[in-house]
């Protein structure tokens, strides 16, 4: 059933001081409101229990991409239609720009962002296993100040993170030292454009004298939150990427993933894929 | 339910005229589109962002103008298909939908051929790959796509030829 407009309040802040002034005077009452591309489906479905919204998509201080030596810095407001038409981006963080050019289609694109992403917790979200890889970290901001975390460790269980009421995130910065390293994305869906990912993973290392010198790894769709898979990547580091690690590698992700059956997938197609997907990675590195 | 919310007023630019409305903040700008400024050919299919039928351009940008909340349409440029064609002469695309037979029931044309001009303004002469990606946000239950390729690969030719 659809929802009773009415109830749903939403106000423009005038800029980021505002905004988390407004959230700080009533703490959890307001939420924020980014491209509407999650929510305006919620409130479609008539599934949205929370009724009031502040618009940041207009505020200056969520968007924007700052360069320096060490970081990429993107404002939270980033779309994956910029996040495409970025240079560095695209040079130097390909798997964001894939997961990006895989997430839903243009008009999707032009109105969906990396903090919203980020922020509705799905565990079958696209861009998150990039992020992950490239060590990224989140900057969370409140009227009481702001924080830096690692966005590996921000997604506590099904839905839930690292954010309290009054916050929001207001930057996303990547380590730029993974642009000489082989990188690797595939999200598999139901068809290309449009569907949800079956499972998604995203992986990267630095080979050196035909050694996995280092290694990161995540995936999405394969346990309750999106997984970055250290156990995997211990066992690969050090190792010849060939078929002599396959074995061990596969079955130490086999017991890193907890997968479920959904409408989208069974659990254990999830299981096969995410092997083949750690096989091909591997190909790739040695390649 | 209590009734909390207040009709807001919004400002915008429709197919570059001023344009200004009351609605509940979160309503949807496909609904304001219809039923506050008269502009039917906006059309509905899924309501949540898959279909493309509601499909209009906000500053430029192809939208799924069902999933717009009212008031971030506030001081935007918008643009549906009623302000496609300049006076009597149509888009090159809507031409091209006429003669290449890319509308059968109509429902999907307008978000259609909107997304090809708003692909055609990116690239102007954009390569198959480029075609079906930019289309690939539409669905259409009738044609079963290839006439609607047709034209827009008419569309780009004939751009090409006048150029
Ligand atoms: C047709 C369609 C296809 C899609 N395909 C994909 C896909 O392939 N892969 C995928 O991962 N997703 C997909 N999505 C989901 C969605 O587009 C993304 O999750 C998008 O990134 C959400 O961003 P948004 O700005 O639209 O979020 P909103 O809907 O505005 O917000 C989502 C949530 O994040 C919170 N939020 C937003 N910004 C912030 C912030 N800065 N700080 C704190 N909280 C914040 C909101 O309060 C809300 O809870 C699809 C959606 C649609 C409609
Ligand atoms: S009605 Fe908006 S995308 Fe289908
Ligand atoms: S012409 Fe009928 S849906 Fe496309």
């Amino acid at each position: 059933m659809r929802a009773y407009l009415p109830a749903y309040e939403m106000e423009t802040p005038r800029d980021l001081e505002a905004a988390l002034g407004r959230m700080a005077s009533e703490p959890g009452v307001w939420r924020p409101f980014a491209g509407g591309t999650d929510l305006m489906v919620l409130l479609e479905a008539g599934k949205l229990p929370h009724q009031k919204f502040l618009n940041i998509w207009n505020l200056a201080e969520l968007r924007g991409m700052e360069v320096s030596s060490e970081h990429v810095t993107l404002g939270a407001l980033t779309t994956y239609t910029e996040v495409q038409r970025n240079k560095t981006l695209l040079r130097e963080f390909p798997l964001l720009c894939r997961a990006a050019a895989e997430t839903g289609s243009v008009a999707t694109q032009n109105r969906g962002t990396l903090g919203g992403n980020i922020a509705n917790a799905s565990p079958a979200a696209d861009s998150p296993p990039a992020l992950i890889v490239y060590d990224a970290e989140i900057e969370i901001v409140s009227a009481g100040g702001s924080r830096w975390v690692h966005y590996a460790s921000f997604h506590t269980e099904y839905k839930k993170m690292n954010l309290h009421a009054g916050e929001l995130i207001r930057r996303i910065r990547l380590l730029r030292t993974h642009a000489q390293w082989k990188q690797y994305f595939r999200k598999v869906g139901t068809r290309r454009a449009q569907a949800i990912s079956k499972i998604c993973f995203a992986g990267a290392a630095r080979v050196e004298a035909g050694r996995i010198a280092d290694v990161r790894i995540a995936l999405g769709s394969v346990a309750p939150t999106v997984l970055h898979a250290v156990r995997v990547e211990e066992l690969l580091r050090g190792q010849r990427p060939g078929s002599a690690v396959l074995q061990a590698a596969q079955d130490a992700l086999n017991a890193e993933i907890a997968p479920i059956d959904d409408m989208r997938s069974t659990a254990p197609y999830r299981r096969n894929v995410a092997r083949n997907l750690l096989a091909e990675f591997l190909e790739v590195l040695a390649g | 339910m209590p009734e909390r919310a207040r009709k807001i007023r919004v400002s915008c630019v429709v197919n570059g005229g001023a344009a200004s409305f009351e609605a509940y903040p979160m309503a949807r700008l496909l609904d304001v589109l219809r039923e506050e400024l008269k502009l039917t050919g906006t059309k509905e299919g899924c309501g949540e962002g898959e279909c493309g039928a509601c499909s209009i351009e906000m500053d430029g940008a192809l939208v799924n103008s069902c999933l717009v909340p009212a008031l971030q349409a506030q001081g935007t440029k918008i643009r549906t298909i009623e302000g496609l064609a300049i006076g009597g002469s149509l888009h090159a695309v809507q031409q091209a939908f006429l003669t290449h037979g890319g509308a059968q029931c109509g429902i999907c044309t307008p978000g259609m051929i909107l997304a090809a001009a708003n692909l055609l303004a990116r690239y102007p002469q954009p390569d198959d790959a480029q075609i079906r990606e930019g289309l690939s946000g539409n669905l259409c239950r009738c044609t079963g796509y290839m006439k609607i390729f047709e034209s827009v690969v008419a569309a780009v030719r004939r751009a090409e030829t006048r150029a």
